[in-house]
């Protein structure tokens, strides 16, 4: 076959909704569009786990401690399958991680903004853990083998965390005026960046195309972020939350929501490292993973001793 | 025989409680991914098992305060866990060495208290034994590795492991709470759990290489809430929320 019919082949194969699993032929591109996209994925469950840890230590009572530490170690293990997901595309953890410290790669940057209260907590589960079920949901359909298996696993545990992020936040949004309070600052503070999630309009998006044709991506991203908002705005509206948009309305006709425009140079500007908790993050996970190398180091010699982990003590 | 019972359970929950809270600290913060899974899967055992002790607790004492109220609304000298388990997560040897002093000690303890006349008591033992034994074997096996891993790793063990030593004697003192309840059957007392302890403790710490701290000298205090000076901050964080919106449900 030669190298023509080989692409072509391969995109038949995608077209007919067969999965490309590792040991498979794939064109470098399709490769390094899913190191690209997974590393992403898997760099954003980590990354993640500090704005909610950022409350652990705080939550005000012995459910919610356990729900949110529950919840911050799926984010964890949805990290770690993610990672083994990206591991069969032949790239090892070290270089994941090296490429994350470097940035090189990305995550998402809704995780660069602050937690300021216990709302916030809601509004992560309730509105960026929505946001990222929306997209996820579509992904299970994703054409290389191991991400879509990553994805059906994660899906149900993200539908748990945004069920109980709701449930936070119509606590708080019913609780006290102070308590109403902190949950009205939260919505005001991460609608935006959550539906930023969803990444810029389609037709602003370079790589949305490549994504489509190779049924990497499933859907658009303002087919996904139009879902999420119907889906959304009248869950803010049965706990008397006030969506931060004045120009929110909806179309009769088209029965959607509308809303106002996005502020893309904010989006930008976060992404490219100015935003208000990028180096704090990248810190953390640098500072950490520093600490942990003789940890690290101590395992690998043991069991390049032992030839294995001690089974009995 | 209710305010022994009551007192007993404060100990027990109290330890599970600060100790979660240490591990639960750690949460983004593990040497590796699976690391921090794990570390995490141990705090929200006893989360659990503070949770069950000191709703336990409130029922015995009979004066509606929930474990809630237990957790977040006591003050400093009221609390009455071992000073074991506040002390600091220093670095990763501190955090398993802390953590196998307290595994073995409540292997031997739930098992013990399985047999308890108190059928609630003895239920939530039994319960607790299956996920210590689960606990035991991550820091028993850590243990060996680090004592057994590189010159840095063996230093650090070493390390924690005398400072921490000294923090171990008040998990082995009986007094007249415990006296009492002993002699209903309700549990055993904790002196008598020590020859066992200390001999797990000697083959573990013979396998990693170190050799048991010279000093007679133990700290003591946590039972009459004489703490170290790390509880307070840790409680003034912990807390915070329920102290500062009183009466608010969250
Ligand atoms: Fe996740
Ligand atoms: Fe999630």
């Amino acid at each position: 076959m030669n190298s023509d019919n080989r692409f072509e082949a391969f995109q038949q194969y995608i077209d007919s909704e067969e999965k490309i699993e590792p040991k498979d032929w794939m064109p470098d591109e399709y490769r390094l569009h899913n190191i690209r996209q997974i590393s992403q994925h898997a760099h954003s469950e980590v990354i993640g786990m500090q704005p909610e840890g950022n409350w652990i230590t705080r939550a005000p009572s012995l459910r919610a401690k356990k729900i949110l530490l529950a919840k911050i170690q799926d984010e964890g293990g949805h990290g770690l399958y993610l990672y083994s997901a990206a591991e069969t595309l032949g790239i090892t953890r070290d270089e994941l991680i090296e490429q994350l410290h470097s940035g090189k790669a990305k995550y998402s940057s809704v995780f660069n903004y602050p937690t300021l209260n216990w709302a916030d907590i809601g509004a992560i589960g309730w509105l960026v853990d929505g946001a990222a079920v929306t997209n996820q949901l579509s992904l299970r359909r994703t054409s290389y083998g191991p991400y879509s298996r990553a994805m059906m696993r994660i899906c149900n545990e993200e539908s748990f965390h945004q069920r109980q992020g709701y449930e936070i936040m119509a606590k708080m949004a019913t609780g006290t005026p102070e308590q109403h309070a902190m949950a009205q600052s939260a919505i005001d503070r991460w609608w935006w960046p959550a539906l930023m999630m969803f990444g810029p309009h389609d037709n602003d998006s370079p790589r949305t195309s490549n994504g489509l044709r190779w049924k990497i991506k499933r859907a658009g991203n303002d087919e996904l972020r139009q879902r999420f908002i119907d889906k959304t705005v009248p869950q803010a509206e049965v706990i008397g939350l006030k969506i931060p948009d004045p120009r929110l309305r909806w179309n009769e006709e088209t029965q959607h929501y509308e809303i106002g425009p996005i502020n893309w140079d904010e989006f930008h500007r976060v992404v490219r490292g100015e935003g208000p908790c990028n180096s704090q993050r990248m810190a953390h996970h640098k500072h950490w993973h520093a600490e942990g190398a003789w940890v690290r180091e101590a395992a690998a010699a043991y069991a390049a001793r032992h030839n294995t982990n001690p089974v009995r003590v | 025989m209710q305010n022994a019972l009551f007192q007993y359970l404060l100990r027990l929950g109290d330890t599970n409680l600060i100790l979660s809270h240490r591990l639960a600290e750690l949460c983004s913060r593990g040497p590796f991914l699976e690391e921090d899974i794990a570390l995490t899967n141990i705090a929200l055992d006893h989360i659990g098992q503070a949770e069950a002790l000191l709703k336990y607790a409130s029922e015995v004492e009979g004066r509606s305060r929930t474990e809630d109220d237990l957790a977040y609304l006591r003050n400093e000298t009221d609390f009455r866990n071992c000073l074991l388990v506040e002390q600091p997560n220093t670095d990763f040897a501190y955090v398993i060495v802390r953590q196998f002093f307290i595994d073995v000690w409540q292997g031997l303890l739930y098992n013990a208290l399985k047999n308890s006349k108190d059928e609630t008591l003895a239920a939530m033992a039994t319960r607790f034994a299956k996920e210590t034994a689960y606990h035991y074997r991550h820091s028993g096996s850590w243990m060996v590795r680090l004592g057994q891993g590189t010159d840095e790793s063996r230093a650090r063990l070493e390390r924690a492991f005398r400072d921490l030593w000294h923090y171990t004697g008040e998990l082995f003192e009986t007094d007249a709470t415990e006296e009492k309840l002993s002699a209903a059957g309700i549990v055993p007392t904790s002196d008598a759990l020590y020859p066992e302890w200390i001999a797990q403790i000697n083959r573990v710490a013979g396998e990693a290489g170190l050799r048991l701290p010279a000093t007679d000298y133990m700290a003591s205090g946590g039972r009459v809430g004489m703490h170290t000076e790390h509880l307070g901050h840790l409680l003034a964080e912990m807390q915070y929320l329920q102290r500062a919106y009183p009466g608010a449900k969250w």
